[in-house]
């Protein structure tokens, strides 16, 4: 009983829906984090420079490029939530869907290769 | 979510779609060049059409924020009634203040 209820969590759709959301919530957690960083040019041209050399460890540029998928997948799920609900229905919404995600990763590796 | 909170979620995604892909050509050219917090600051310093972007950008994503967040918390977290208005609104003017906040770090000269 307890799988039957489970099966569409192999859907693309339900893995597109709950990447969107989840993606979401990631960037209302990184927001505050991104707007006090920038904030930091209150203090003078100086405090945001060592802040911005700090970013260029190999690291932040990995979380960079986390940070690059999420906001991609997050516009793609968003796009694809306001055509499905004021566009009529078209059918392929699980290849759309796949192919949403796959061009989030691919964004994301272009960045990495832009940026190191 | 009520018609209300629905209608605000839906129409600020529908602004931030061209906001969030010129923030992305910006973020891919800041990533090729390196740019320094003086070759940001010179873009931004003074500029009204930045100023206006990225004020309209962050109250566009303060508000969608936090009613996205009061979504999950409801769904996923069972949070209900006032606890869920002190959590959209807590977030939504913590998220618009500290992000007017960096707008105005890099655009008031």
């Amino acid at each position: 009983m307890r799988q039957r209820t489970r099966g569409h969590r192999q859907s693309a759709l339900w893995i597109a829906a709950m990447l969107h959301r989840l993606s979401g919530v990631a960037l209302a957690c990184f927001l505050p984090l991104h707007f006090l960083a920038l904030g930091l040019a209150i203090d003078g041209e100086a405090r945001l420079d060592r802040f911005l050399r700090w970013t260029s460890n190999p690291m932040v540029k990995l979380a960079e490029t986390g940070l690059v998928f999420l906001l991609v997948i997050h516009l793609l799920g968003g796009i694809r939530v306001l055509v499905i609900e004021n566009l009529p229905w078209r059918d392929g919404q699980k290849a759309l869907a796949t192919v949403a995600i796959a061009a989030a990763a691919v964004a994301a590796i272009a960045f990495l290769v832009r940026a190191t | 979510m009520n018609v209300r909170l629905y209608a605000l979620q839906r129409a600020t995604a529908l602004v931030m779609v061209p906001l969030v892909l010129l923030h992305i050509a910006v973020i891919f050219y800041a990533a090729r060049v390196g740019l320094s917090a003086a070759d940001i600051l010179a873009r931004t310093r003074g500029s009204i059409g930045w100023a206006t972007f990225y004020a309209v950008f962050v109250l566009a994503a303060a508000t969608h924020g936090a009613i996205g967040v009061r979504s999950v918390a409801a769904d996923w977290a069972g949070v209900r009634g006032g606890k869920l208005d002190i959590l959209t609104w807590g977030l939504g003017m913590i998220l618009a203040a500290l992000g007017l906040r960096a707008v105005a770090a890099v655009v008031l000269p």
